[in-house]
């Protein structure tokens, strides 16, 4: 079986809130992403590792890591074969194509990808789930027979469910602790191969539907008010016009 | 349990996934110490093997320890310019010459220039030897020195200082520049000429032959718990041998001060001195912004017998941008004295808060630098490798520039290694290579013409007279003498004695910051996007963990509170019984190595912590 890992570069401007480097440009057209460091995010590396777990575990034959961006997501792919995936596939994105890309261009082309590699499994971090909704929040995946058994965290506990392939399942936080990318994997990695797909060789229009019109900061945060008694407090909620 | 690299966001959900599984996490019984001075038991603030060796402790018992390893013809030490400078020399001569050669450069930054922080003005002339078309490439140099501005500083007033042709100071033909940004160009470069670069991967330790040369090194072990046990994912870092291994840690690099006791290096030169720079980039009002202009004060608010100034860089980068930062020299005597505090009083004084004033401040970091100049200058080539850049430590100290000297070392170091490496009738007497030829050519070259001519500046601010004693002696004999003088004037010894006990001196009245111009330490830590994985050791080692209390505090008053730009020591009080002990937030630290320095009892011992962990700095 072939088996896809997925995972995407998210776009920035989604956590300005916790980024300190993050800044939004001086046009307000967008945030500046000049050296910010581009990297796997969390629940990208638990997909990864779910996938090279499944592979060691002789279940699954092959596994792609596959991202969409601009030139330095190589580095991230590269990282995910050296974790243990066998190739790559750079999905060229970059400069305004890449600062609208959303999340319907992006199922597109994995929706796409997913067709042409006949992939039987696609593994995200759970933070892009927002398109499709079977084997979600997977914290425990096992594959049986012909089926996917997956354990899903919901809001009322957990839920076991069985699937047929293809099918898509998102990570979760406890799925498992991906393992370091050693250097001396980081140097065999080197020699697996990337392959690069432009979103148009997927019949894929990267155009946004959408158009920016201003990035702002957020808004600086309001300094508190100790308050010395229960009266104080009303006194200043009616000055707020709360109550 | 988290892969060994950072993610801005991923750092903050890394915490909340290191809360969420520390229910989960197995309780070790802390291993405890007592205090020589009260009988509680406190635990253990040092758990690194580097203080306790794994191979006595039964929780490692059994352990697979081996290391992969691999081959190279050099290794390289620290992807900043002296490292990248020195790669990038080799391959260009082993294409010249049509010769294979593998280099490897490793570095603890989780990319090339995240941790590279300085002013910087930086004069071309190494760039050019190097890469004579480097402004084709595409260096980043993008803003000459059109202006340059000295001042002595009163609280109120500032003193124009002219600054002659001839004198360090004169910034002509230099530029101003991001050297983060250079030092990243600097890694594409390399790379296109076939060098493999490792970020995110740290020399941790040095590897020796059976005779003693250097055999290479090895990087960092990763999984290592925060009491100093394996932890499920613990794996060994990887061995690289080389024929030889070029050292460019920069300034007070920890596998150097290996290496200068292993080899002893530092037998016939003066302890290196130092100094400690902050730094910041502000957004500024575009009315106050002139591209070019370098700015530089000395005087207040630092004493005349306290060593430091200031800079004031208007860069030429698309926005109107400023590089500001204050230099404090570690020789201080007061513990009282906080090297950040002074720098954010500093930009209170009328002449800076004119340019900073409505302007946004959006990066922070800190670094220590060389003072010692060529009287501090270690033997730099021993059996198996060679140290380069600020690590040795070439920096011109009145020019406040030593990037070109530390890349022009690193091209020496490439060329007398080439040379050696490529010598097929070389009968080697270590199995690491012995390449005294690097000596020879750094003496013979302008790095130590340079250096030597102004090499009594910076001891001259040791007399009474301070500050305008080290200015007269610089204004008559260097103007114009050019360092002819026969004598060579002496340092004070080590910056860790110069602290005198906390009895004897004043505290310091520092104001509070503003929250416009002046800030907090923690939210300026903040900026400088500094992490470090959560649970492993700390890698800020105690020799002996009961010292802090019973001397930095007891005699100092604790003065690691106040040097370490990153707020990475406290001493806080003891919950259960009086007294204080001292706790340390390794995950602040900046990795300037300030503490090592300047640690009166010499008890702090930094060591590299698993790779990728530290600032992110972007451009500074």
């Amino acid at each position: 079986m072939h088996l896809f890992s997925m995972f995407l570069k998210f776009q920035h401007h989604l956590y300005c809130l916790c980024l300190p480097q993050i800044r939004v440009k001086p046009d307000h057209t967008g945030v500046v992403t000049d050296g910010v460091k581009h990297s796997m995010n969390p629940f990208c590396e638990i997909a990864v590792e779910e996938a090279v777990k499944l592979k060691e575990k002789k279940l699954v034959k092959e596994v792609v890591a596959v991202s969409c961006g601009p030139q330095q997501v190589q580095e991230t792919i590269r990282t995910a074969l050296a974790m243990g995936a066998d190739r790559g596939i750079h999905v060229e994105v970059s400069g305004k194509d890449y600062e609208t890309l959303g999340p319907l261009q992006v199922s597109k082309i994995l929706a796409a990808l997913a067709k042409k590699e006949q992939a039987d499994l696609i593994i995200l971090g759970k933070q892009v789930a927002d398109f499709r909704d079977s084997g979600t929040f997977a914290s425990e995946v096992n594959i049986e027979a012909d089926k996917l058994k997956v354990v899903r965290e919901v809001d009322g506990g957990l839920e076991t469910i069985k699937i047929k392939l293809p099918a898509v399942v998102t990570a979760d936080l406890r799925l498992n602790t991906p393992r370091y990318a050693t250097l001396p994997n980081i140097m065999k990695a080197k020699k697996k191969k990337i392959a690069n797909v432009k979103p148009a060789d997927l019949g894929v229009d990267v155009s946004s539907r959408l158009e920016v019109l201003k990035v702002d900061e957020p808004p600086q945060r309001q300094a508190g008010v100790k308050v010395e008694t229960v009266n104080d407090l009303v006194g200043k909620l009616k000055e707020a016009g709360t109550i | 349990m988290i892969v060994n690299l950072p993610v801005p966001f991923g750092k903050i959900s890394r915490r909340c996934v290191g809360a969420l599984k520390a229910v989960q996490a197995e309780h070790v019984a802390p291993q405890v110490y007592s205090t020589r001075s009260s009988s509680s038991t406190l635990p253990r603030i040092t758990t690194h093997y580097t203080v306790y060796p794994r191979n006595k402790d039964p929780r490692w018992e059994g352990l697979e320890m081996e290391r992969f390893a691999d081959e190279a013809d050099v290794v390289i030490v620290g992807g900043g310019p002296a490292g990248l400078s020195a790669a990038i020399r080799l391959k260009q001569l082993a294409n010249q010459h049509e010769k294979e050669l593998r280099v490897c450069v490793v570095e603890k930054a989780s990319q090339i220039g995240a941790h590279t922080l300085s002013g910087a003005c930086l004069e071309p002339t190494a760039l050019s030897e190097l890469i004579p078309d480097w402004k084709e490439r595409g260096a980043p140099l993008n803003t000459p020195v059109t202006e340059d501005k000295f001042s002595i500083l009163t609280e109120k007033y500032r003193i124009p200082v002219p600054i002659l042709p001839g004198l360090p100071m004169n910034n002509h033909g230099n530029y101003l520049v991001r050297l983060g940004h250079f030092v990243r160009w600097l890694g594409e470069q390399a790379e296109e000429l076939g060098v493999e670069l490792y970020p995110g991967y740290a020399a941790a330790e040095v590897l020796f032959h059976e005779d003693g040369s250097v055999k290479g090194i090895a990087t960092n072990d990763v999984g290592i718990a925060k009491d100093g046990s394996p932890k499920d994912v613990f794996e060994r870092g990887m061995e690289l041998h080389a024929k030889v291994t070029l050292f460019g840690e920069g300034c007070h690099g920890h596998l150097a001060k290996q290496l200068y006791k292993q080899f002893n290096l530092r037998e016939n030169c003066e302890p290196q001195t130092y100094a400690i720079g902050l730094k910041e980039l502000w957004v500024i009002d575009e009315k106050k912004w002139h591209p070019g202009r370098a700015e530089h004060s000395v005087g207040w608010p630092l004493n005349r017998n306290t060593y430091g100034g200031s800079f004031l860089y208007h860069l030429n980068e698309g926005e109107p941008l400023v590089a500001v930062g204050f230099v404090v020299g570690l020789d201080y005597t007061n513990p009282y004295l906080s090297p950040f505090r002074e720098f954010q009083r500093w930009k209170h004084h009328p002449s800076v808060m004119s340019t900073l004033e409505g302007g946004n401040r959006i990066a922070y970091g800190a670094r220590a630098l060389n003072e010692g100049g060529s009287q501090s200058i270690p033997k730099v080539t021993f059996p198996g490798g060679m140290l380069i850049g600020c690590s040795p430590g070439f920096m011109n100290v009145p020019k406040i520039k030593g990037t070109h000297t530390a890349m022009k070392s690193g091209m020496l170091a490439a060329e007398s290694a080439f040379s050696k490496i490529t010598d097929e009738n070389l009968q080697s007497e270590t199995a690491g290579l012995y390449i005294p030829e690097y000596e020879e050519a750094f003496k013979k070259s302008w790095i130590w013409k340079e250096l030597y001519s102004v090499r009594n500046i910076r001891p001259s601010f040791h007399s009474y007279f301070g500050l305008y004693g080290g200015m007269v002696y610089t204004g008559i004999f260097y103007w114009i003498l050019r360092g002819k003088e026969p004598w060579t004037l002496k340092h004070n010894g080590l910056d860790s004695a110069q602290l005198k006990p906390a009895k004897d001196c004043t505290p310091i009245e520092y104001p509070k910051p503003d929250g416009k111009i002046s800030f907090d330490l923690l939210s300026s830590v903040a900026l400088s996007g500094t992490n470090h994985e959560h649970d492993q050791p700390p890698h800020l080692t105690l020799k002996d963990d009961s010292v802090p209390v019973a001397q930095n505090l007891a005699i100092y008053d604790g003065p690691e509170q106040r040097f370490c730009p990153a707020g990475v020591y406290e001493y806080v009080p003891l919950e259960t019984s009086d007294g204080m002990r001292l706790q340390i937030n390794a995950q602040n630290c900046v990795h300037c190595k300030t503490c090592d320095i300047k640690d009166p009892s010499q008890n702090i011992n930094w060591v590299v912590p698993e790779g990728s962990g530290g600032p992110a700095y972007n451009g500074m």
